[in-house]
């Protein structure tokens, strides 16, 4: 099937020196190689590297010959063993989390140590049709010459079904409910039939699937319960220590403020710290000395948002103020994340202002900055 | 080695409540079938053995001994079903074997564990915990914790010896997944077989592996023995209690031996089997240092301190066997472990269906389908990581992930119900007293306070401190279930340290005590033991709040801190503002109950300000939008939450400023933000109008309407564009209950108001609002309906009092301008006397005070002309009666 063009989107990465960002198979491929040659575990048919290899790949470290293999995900060893068990025992893997967690960095980077190829992939859209997933038709070929397996352009889950590949779907909950039902069948006979031209496409071994859902954004389209039981599903979590996090929310502030030409800011990192704590705090319902509890907003309060809430924040100190990221700056902002919910989330955020931020030490002036926000 | 058929003692090296162990004991006890087994525990216990065989005897249960003046000093060693020893020990039964308990006898391990708070078991074999109980129970967590982590972990090294980070799990795969029932299977897989040559103490591993399942039953004790020994050579070992011990196993190995010959069986932590191997070897075996000498293991044992001890049967529960609660033995798994030791085969597959059939019942939909794919994914993380079985951590994965869809609720579920497991042990009732009953005997001797089938009355004074004793020891009874004494109204009203009690002792509460014997030894740490639990498991704010208060009557400073903590975590979950007042005003009894009977009531203090700072935020949203009814259950709120917060703020005052001299002593900040949020109350047109002029009414009260600001609000709640029912609700809310009455009595502005108000409602609305004028008129006294009716009737003296306020002019009604001093000088002698005034000084300005005048006329009035005045009728009719025709004047007069 490749003769037909279908490749070009695959093959384009060979010259890809010159991409804003290479494929992780591309970036990579020196760790992936040294991987391969030093591992003489068993590999599931049609893997590139044994789980075993797999799950170092992503989780790091250093093999016998001296290569040093960076981290993928940071984070819990058990989600990344369970991960790779789940497509070893030819299961399909659901990542779930809240956006931000990195889900679609973690599917890319199992689809290129399994298959040695990331780029079989299904964006989920509200818009996704059942072609993107199952097959479309050249129609030039089609009317030219009626149904036949020339006209047929197939879409990535099939071609991942015809070589024995990694296909990924992203976005799944956004994807239509009848079109996500396209997979049920797919994921459970591992075939898809083609009744145009009598034919079917049967999996080989080595083909599995994995999807990404964001886990927050409840109702958009939420799974069936039949499709869901066809995943092994696995939470990836929120950074599991303040240190890990401040550090992302820093790390990304630095990255976004360049690109928009905001000066560093060193001496914001109270602030920073001041707005992942409490993002956490509001998070996970409980107070970072675990001596309160406290209620949880409706809102997600990602590391995305306090990212975000940073970066307006500096916007602010910069081209309004002295450029010193201060409280007032990060307190709209954090209002705005917070109360998503104009009654109940507003409850949640003063009686953490009057139970939590009051009595803190030195903390007198972010409370009055968001008194003055929230009044 | 020894022990191998007969050639000497068989000693069995167990890791306590491994039920791998305890297969391999059972295997080994058939195998060479010994005339006496020994196990590890107190001598004392030897009596109790023949209770293990009563049917009803159900483990889980452990061996109490406690201290039989004291019974708080107490040690558990408890024996779950799996346990090694358990096994043993019914195995001993069932074949009319005598056993012998050989540990240290109780009676010195109380008293010693009393001189050094060394809790010495935990370094073994992660197993039962004698010393661990001793530390609990003698309050010492913090000392036994720091001392456990000191000592040596020879599980540990053995782990890490084998690659292995995590000792519970090394031991796990070797031993406890490995054992001889399973062990066919096991090799039968290639991938178990490929971990084998990995993994583990290769000499184990082939000792077991290559037999098979007609292997030697003793093979893998002998080759744990060897491992010990290496561990115990290389590892300097310094515990002296660990080898006073030892000479006591060692004498009493010796003992059986005289008894029964060479062939006996002794079941111990595997720690201990080099030392006793050493004198159980022959002499001529070679290899072994010298045993030590009959006379040096007597020497040891001399002068060990002694206390006079009682051992008992209690039962046991799968939830004290985990780690995380009171006496705990040191597994966090014991569901786990038991269904390892009962399931025939196919212990993952049997697991996790079970844990379907969990989430079934709880509603998950989990399929057949499902389990098939978490044994799947279960054993290919198995072998991902290098385990011959998929153990707990890989089937929590696997859960996880195929049966509860990543959901952690689901996955609590399973570990609280299988993983733990809620298996409660039974003991026989001929099982001798719990130490409860006896500490409760004690209490009651010591305060006089004899157990009477017969009921009668106890009055107590608090302040006596034999009375004081009395109620805690009542209060902590009722805590544990056992209402010896119910409490009675006092006669003597609600004084805070007056208590009355109806006591009658019912035959049956002897079987709650023992029942309540499993929450402690003594009557406080039992009910201290018994609070905590309630508090984690309440479900209602209420409850907690009830609890808190329970826990200060009972005198159990200890349970408080933890009931503080749920107190404090459910309030702040709760999103119910209702329930955050209700909790409130008992909580602040609590305070103060806390500040009569002396204790430290500081951190209710922070708890109960915390409460009223939450509800101080939510009150204002859950008053808006609110239909009749919630707006009548919220104005009962609003009432309790203010007198909570008047007392509240009195204990913050008596603490920050005990002089009291001063006629308005600073306003506390928490009065302050009260009265902020009732201002809001007050003033906010989304409130309902019965709530608005609650608030109204109690800012008047509390003098915080200054000037002319309820007339105000009052003017703004009757204007013409409120809907009348709305008003009425208003007026309802202000003015009733006790006291509304007088104030419109003695406010003729506010009474105009409402006058005025009540004239303009249309005839088609009046209907509709009357019920309501009703209810909040009918409520008052008659003489104040009277009064009311009467000034109604007479028409305001508005018309001339509010053009020219001053006081020397204005008149009440029925009276000339001006005040009669001399008249009213005859008066101060008597008002002197009735409010405690001394000297004089008063006169002038109670002169002037325009509302002591008000008072002061209104009465005459309604004395003198009492008798002819509106009538008998209610206060509404004479309001309606009187209405129109107050109607002209009020009119004529503006």
């Amino acid at each position: 099937m490749s003769e037909n063009g279908i490749t070009t989107a695959g093959g384009a990465h060979d010259g890809s020196g010159e991409a804003l960002r290479p494929h992780a198979e591309v970036a990579f491929a020196h760790e992936l190689a040294a991987l391969a040659a030093a591992d003489d575990r068993p590999r599931p048919e049609r893997w590139r590297l044994s789980p075993w290899a797999v799950a170092t790949y992503l989780l790091g470290g250093t093999l016998a010959d001296g290569t040093v293999i960076t981290p993928k995900y940071v984070g819990p060893r058990r989600i990344v063993e369970v991960a790779v068990t789940t497509l070893a025992t030819d299961r399909a893997l659901l990542l779930l989390g809240v956006p931000g967690t990195a889900k679609t960095w973690v599917s890319e980077h199992l689809a290129a140590a399994v298959s040695g190829d990331s780029t079989l992939l299904v964006q989920g859209t509200a818009g996704t049709p059942e072609e993107a997933i199952r097959y479309g038709w050249n129609y030039a070929r089609l009317l030219a010459q009626g149904p036949s397996a020339d006209a047929l352009v197939p879409g990535p889950v099939m071609r991942a079904m015809a070589q024995g590949m990694t296909a990924r779907v992203e976005e799944l909950t956004r994807i239509p409910a009848d079109v996500q039902d396209t997979l049920i069948t797919l994921l459970s006979e591992k075939t898809l039939p083609i009744p145009e031209l009598g034919q079917e496409v049967q999996a080989v071994h080595g083909f599995n699937l994995i999807a990404t859902a964001n886990d927050r954004d409840r109702g958009v389209n939420d799974l069936s319960s039949a499709l869901r039981r066809r995943f092994n599903t696995v939470v990836l979590p929120l950074p599991a220590t303040p240190e890990d996090e401040v550090d992302i929310v820093a790390r990304r502030v630095a990255q976004i403020g360049s690109s928009l030409r905001l000066p560093p800011a060193p001496q914001g990192m109270d602030e920073i710290r001041r707005v992942v704590t409490v993002f956490r705090e509001l998070r996970d319902g409980v107070t970072t000395d675990g001596r309160t509890k406290l209620k949880s907003p409706s809102g997600t309060l990602s590391t995305a948002e306090a990212i975000s809430v940073v970066t307006s924040g500096l916007a602010l100190a910069t081209h309004f103020g002295d450029g010193v990221l201060r409280p007032g700056d990060v307190a709209a902002g954090i209002l705005g994340a917070v109360v998503r919910d104009p009654t109940a989330d507003r409850v949640v955020w003063q009686e953490y202002l009057e139970t939590v931020v009051r009595e803190r030490d030195g903390w007198k002036d972010f409370y009055r900055a968001c008194r003055e926000v929230g009044a | 080695m020894t022990g191998v058929n007969g050639t000497g003692p068989v000693l069995l090296g167990v890791r306590h409540h491994g039920p791998g162990s305890a297969r391999a004991v059972r295997a080994a006890l058939e195998q060479c079938a010994p005339r006496a087994v020994l196990i590890e525990g107190p001598p004392e216990a030897d009596a109790l053995v023949p209770l293990a065989a009563h049917p009803e005897m159900r483990p889980p249960v452990a061996l109490l001994a406690h201290a039989v003046d004291d019974p708080g000093r107490a040690a558990f060693w408890p024996l779950a079903a799996f346990s090694p020893e358990w096994v043993a020990l019914r195995w001993a039964l069932e074949h009319d074997v005598p056993v012998r308990f050989i540990d240290l006898p109780a009676a010195h391990a109380l008293a010693m564990a009393d001189e050094e708070p060394e809790t010495g078991e935990r370094p073994e074999e992660g197993g039962t915990a004698p010393g661990t109980g001793t530390g609990e129970a003698a309050g010492e967590q913090g000392a036994s914790a720091s001392a456990a982590a000191v000592r040596l972990d020879p599980l540990r090294v053995l782990a890490e010896t084998a690659g292995h980070d995590d000792p519970e799990r090394w031991w796990e795969d070797v031993v406890e997944h490995r054992g001889p029932g399973r062990a066919a299977r096991s090799w039968g897989s290639p991938r178990a077989s490929g971990v084998e040559s990995r993994g583990g103490v290769e000499s184990g591993g082939g000792a077991e592996g290559g037999g098979g399942p007609e292997a030697d039953a003793l093979a893998p004790f002998a080759v744990l023995a060897e491992a010990m020994a290496a561990l115990r050579a290389a590892l300097d070992d310094g515990s002296d209690r660990d080898a006073v011990r030892e000479a006591h196993m060692r004498l009493r190995l010796r003992a059986a031996r005289r008894e029964f010959g060479d062939p006996v069986a002794v079941v111990c932590g595997a720690w201990h089997v080099p030392a006793l191997a050493r004198a159980a070897a022959r002499p001529g075996s070679g290899g072994s240092p010298a045993p030590p000498t009959v006379a040096a293991d007597r020497q040891l044992l001399k002068g060990l301190p002694k206390v006079k001890t009682a051992l008992t049967w209690v039962p046991w529960t799968h939830r004290r066997l985990a780690r995380r609660s009171g006496y705990g033995a040191g597994i966090t798994s014991p569901g786990w472990y038991g269904h390892l030791f009962e399931a025939p085969d196919r212990p993952v597959e049997r697991w996790l269906t079970k844990a379907a059939w969990l989430l079934r019942e709880e509603d998950h939909a989990v399929s057949s389908a499902h389990v098939i794919e978490a044994v799947r994914l279960a054993e290919g993380l198995a072998a991902i990581r290098g385990r011959p079985l998929a153990g707990l951590a890989e089937l929590d994965d696997a859960v996880r992930a195929v049966m509860t869809a990543g959901s952690d609720v689901p996955a609590a579920l399973i570990r609280d119900r299988l993983v733990v497991g809620e298996v409660l042990g039974q003991v026989p009732e001929d099982a001798p007293a719990v130490p409860l009953q006896r500490d409760l005997a004690r209490c009651q001797r010591t305060l006089r306070l004899r157990p009477e089938a017969a009921e009668r009355e106890l009055e107590l004074d608090l302040r006596k401190e034999t009375d004081a004793g009395r109620s805690g020891l009542l209060h902590r009874l009722q805590l544990l279930g056992i209402p010896w004494g119910e409490p009675a109204r006092s006669r003597g009203g609600t004084g805070t340290f007056r208590e009355t009690w109806r006591l009658r002792w019912e035959p049956e509460l002897s079987v709650r005590v023992a029942e309540a014997g499993v929450w402690g030894t003594t009557v406080l740490t039992a009910a201290t033991a018994k609070a905590t639990s309630d508090a984690a498991e309440a479900t209602v704010l209420a409850e907690v709040t009830a609890l808190a208060e329970r826990c200060l009557l009972a005198g159990l400073p200890e349970a408080l801190p933890v009931v503080m903590r749920a107190l404090a975590d459910r309030a702040a979950l709760d999103a119910d503002v209702g329930h955050l007042a209700q909790a409130l005003p008992a909580l602040v009894r609590a305070v103060r109950y806390g500040d009569v009977r002396g204790t430290d009531a500081g951190a209710l203090r922070a708890v109960a300000l915390g409460l009223a700072g939450r509800i101080f935020v939510g009150l204002p949203p859950a008053c808006a939008g609110l239909d009749a009814e919630g707006a009548a259950e919220l104005r009962g709120h609003l009432d309790a939450t203010h007198r909570a917060v008047g007392l509240l703020g009195q204990v913050a005052e008596e603490t920050g400023a005990p002089d009291r001299a001063t006629v308005e002593p600073p306003a506390p900040p928490l009065r302050e933000r009260w009265a902020a949020v009732l201002r809001t109350l007050a003033e906010r047109d989304t409130v309902p109008g019965l709530l608005r002029g609650r608030a109204a009414r109690l800012l008047l009260d509390d003098g915080r309407l200054p000037g002319d600001g309820a007339e105000r609000l009052m003017a703004l709640a009757l204007s013409p564009g409120t809907p009348p029912a709305d008003a009425a609700g208003w007026i309802e809310g202000f003015v009733g209950g006790p006291g509304g009455g007088l104030l419109l009595v003695h406010d003729e502005r506010l009474l105009a108001l409402v006058d005025g108000w009540l004239t303009r409602v249309p005839d088609a609305v009046f209907v509709d609002v009357l019920p309501l004028l009703r209810r909040t008129f009918g409520g008052y006294d008659t003489g104040v309906r009277r009064t009311l009716g009467e000034l109604v009737r007479r028409g305001p003296s508005g018309g001339s009092r509010h053009p020219a306020p001053g006081p020397a002019d204005a008149a009440a009604p029925g009276f000339g301008p001006g005040l009669d001093r001399d008249r009213a000088a005859a008066v101060l002698p008597t008002l002197r006397l009735l409010l405690g005034i001394p000297q004089r000084g008063y006169e002038d300005e109670d002169g002037r005070d325009e509302n002591g005048r008000g008072r002061d006329g209104s009465e005459r009035g309604g004395t003198s002309e009492g008798a002819d005045g509106v009538g008998n009728g209610s206060g509404t009719t004479g309001t309606e009666g009187a209405a129109p025709a107050t109607n002209e004047p009020t009119g004529a007069g503006r």
